[in-house]
């Protein structure tokens, strides 16, 4: 049953000051435009006024059957803030059509409406009802929501006094509880502590396989997406770029940033972290051509140019490896004990990875050295250094595709076995 | 494909479709609103809902001694011998002025102070002004029963011309009207405040001057008949000078000029709302 429904959807948004609007300017305006003047209050060497347009959603369709659970993903200003917004009502859209076959209740924030001076219950109230509860719904659950937010202890207390994780988990309680048929969440899940992490995770997928309530959930996490979501959509500036399976999705996006690629630089500042005292220039794959991609038995080679702002006989380069999915699968370093001069230097840098699954992976690169205590001060640290991916040879792993889902990360050696002769 | 959604949105604006229904089905979250209000402005305070009361009673104190004293202005609304206490003349029309005026003020505002709410999550937008009207009730109230009061003491006491008429029954009708009139008022200046901020600071001096064109410091009697026609186009005269009437048993009353005023509130009203309607749909992307 289709229970929303996304026609040729469209958002334009005027750029610049929209508000060169006291009434003064106003009536200037008005005054000039009457004697056929140009505009008074146009900034000089500026033609339009009503600067450019910005199109933040453009001609968008999309059609969402009931309790699916859907993953909107994007890099920042891709639209997906605009979408939520236009879904849940909170601006109209410049062009196209919503259809909806049930009640909306948005969460784009925690608490929307909490007044501080009001205790939890009573602001239980208010937030229900904001979200659409009505008074009687609210008292069947109140109950069942003081539970699920364990704030039992405080629920009189007024919510000025309350912890901020308090205030989050008793706000996400109210929106767990609602009866509309679809859900909005917009990256709330972001606080709260692992354990109540979780439990909404859990609430969320319990909504959605119990009740059938449909799930639209918006986030940079890629790990709550997986485990959340059973479809995505993916927006890059204003255009819907991918709609279908969760992996193939998720590989969409960050396949936008993360681009298999032989030599990488680092001009980015805000890719650098550390003291400053080393700067990576470059890194670069070594005897390979086309894409970094590795089998069994072949090592990854890499070249790393970088420039000391002095001397260091204790140097050391570490990688942490991450899978696509942002989860950390390991580290490995160098000994701590390389020279380099003051100025530019490189070094070549050999790792082994048979025991890796298959997969695309991601590098931090990170240069630091150690003191006698264990102590490590970092020099210089590049995010998403390099991508690499290992890929099974025909006949490793008795021709399964790996499941990091199941498997994880590790790929063992084949396990040996003794069969009687 | 013609499928039949129970809900559609577009991007057409239907001037007439008010979500009059849907306000409705909100009204549990306006008395929470309205609740808000009246526990949020109280908590942490002694006096509580008592500081209602000072406000009125402080003003209707300087408009005796500089309306009554001073300028000696007259309170009378026709012409005749009646005794009526300065004291309950200047406290009946404060107590409407000040429910009046920060009705109004408050709804011209009700887009900025709401924009949190409002920009996250959607309700019909109209529950603002609507809790905001109600809210402003709460003081009133308190106010109209130290009026009550008075009123009740000179009443007992004698030697004033008050006597009960059946006019009094006009006393809710007549307080419907005011919030009627102040809200739709205050929903036309809405719309505009989310673009233009100056409205505001003109609302505050421009209420401070339409104060002085109500018969509030003086009766309607100080008003010469020449500008009578113009006077009284301003509803809240014949609401001032009925609520009067209401309580004291004697004063000014035309039925032509207060039906006059039930018109011009309903047209305040309806313009109100359209405006308010047409400003809702984008105003998130201006303010």
């Amino acid at each position: 049953m289709v229970i929303m429904k996304v026609e040729n959807l469209s958002k334009v948004y005027m750029l610049g000051q929209i508000a060169q609007t006291t009434l003064r300017d106003a009536f200037q305006r008005l005054g000039a435009k009457a004697q056929g003047k140009k505009d008074p209050t146009r900034p000089i060497g500026q033609d339009f006024v009503h600067g450019e347009l910005f199109t933040a959603l453009d001609d968008v369709s999309f059609t969402i059957n009931k309790g699916e659970r859907i993953g909107i993903i994007g890099h920042n200003g891709a639209g997906k803030s605009t979408l939520i917004k236009l879904i849940s009502q909170v601006t109209a859209p410049t062009d196209g059509m919503i259809g909806l076959n049930g009640r909306v209740a948005s969460m784009l924030e925690v608490g929307t409406g909490f007044h501080l001076e009001l205790t939890g219950r009573e602001n239980i109230y208010m937030n229900g009802a904001i979200l659409g509860m009505r008074k009687s719904e609210i008292d069947e659950k109140i109950e069942d929501i003081i539970e699920f937010s364990e704030c039992r202890k405080f629920i009189d207390t007024p919510v000025k006094r309350y912890s901020s994780g308090m205030f989050v988990k008793l706000g996400f309680a109210v929106a767990a509880h609602l009866d509309s048929e679809i859900v909005i969440m917009d990256e709330v899940l972001a606080v709260g502590d692992m354990a109540f992490q979780k439990k909404c995770l859990d609430k969320m997928n319990e909504l959605s396989r119990d009740k059938g309530k449909t799930i639209l959930y918006v986030s940079h996490n890629m790990g709550t997406i997986r485990r959340l979501c059973n479809r995505v959509i993916v927006l890059e500036k204003g255009h819907l770029i991918y709609d279908g399976e969760v992996e193939a999705g998720i590989e969409c996006y960050m396949g936008s940033t993360r681009k298999l690629e032989l030599v990488n630089t680092y001009e980015d500042e805000n890719r650098h972290s550390g003291d400053g005292q080393i700067w990576i220039n470059q890194s670069c794959f070594l005897d390979k051509t086309g894409f970094p991609i590795f089998y069994k038995g072949e090592n990854i080679r890499i070249g790393v140019d970088f420039k000391a702002e002095k001397a260091f006989d204790d140097l050391a380069f570490r990688w942490v490896i991450y899978s696509s999915a942002d989860v950390s699968v390991g580290m490995a370093t160098t000994k701590s004990d390389i020279r380099v001069e003051q100025g530019d230097n490189h070094i070549n840098t050999e790792l082994n990875i048979d025991w890796l699954s298959p997969g695309k992976y991601i590098v931090y690169l990170a240069a630091y050295s150690v003191d006698v205590y264990g102590n490590a001060a970092i020099h210089d640290m590049v995010t998403d250094a390099f991508v690499f991916e290992k890929v099974l040879m025909v006949d490793e792993n008795n021709r399964m595709d790996w499941h990091h889902n199941e498997w994880g990360y590790v790929m063992f050696p084949e396990i040996k076995h003794m069969t009687k002769e | 494909m013609t499928e039949q959604f129970k809900k559609k949105i577009t991007s057409e604006h239907k001037m007439l479709d008010l979500h009059l229904r849907e306000t409705f089905q909100y009204k549990d979250l306006i008395f929470l609103f309205v609740k808000r209000d009246f526990t949020s402005r109280y908590k942490q305070t002694i006096l509580g809902p008592l500081w209602a009361v000072i406000q009125p009673l402080l003003s209707t104190i300087v408009f005796v001694i500089v309306f009554g004293k001073l300028a000696n202005l007259t309170t009378a609304d026709v012409a005749g011998d009646f005794c009526l206490p300065q004291f309950l003349f200047y406290m009946s029309g404060n107590i409407c002025w000040i429910y009046f005026s920060t009705t109004f003020e408050t709804t011209t505002k009700v887009f900025i102070d709401n924009s949190s709410v409002m920009g996250k999550v959607y309700f019909p937008r109209l529950v603002s002004p609507i809790s905001v009207t109600i809210s402003k009730l709460i003081p009133f109230v308190i106010q109209l029963g130290m009026f009550v009061a008075l009123w009740l003491f000179y009443l007992v006491k004698g030697g004033t011309s008050i006597i009960i008429t059946p006019w009094l029954l006009l006393v809710p009708l007549l307080i419907l009207q005011m919030m009627l009139l102040s809200m739709g008022l205050g929903l036309i200046i809405s719309a505009f405040t989310t673009r233009y901020r100056d409205l505001l600071m003109l609302v505050t001096f421009g209420l401070e001057i339409l104060r002085y064109f109500c018969p509030i410091a003086y009766g309607l009697q100080l008003v010469p008949q020449s500008f009578r026609g113009i006077y009284v186009l301003n509803p809240l005269t014949p609401i001032l000078t009925t609520f009067r009437l209401a309580f004291f048993g004697f004063g000014y009353f035309n039925l032509f000029e207060y039906l006059i005023s039930w018109v011009v509130t309903g047209v305040i009203l309806f313009v109100g709302l359209l405006c308010f309607n047409k400003t809702e749909r984008n105003f998130m992307d201006i303010i």
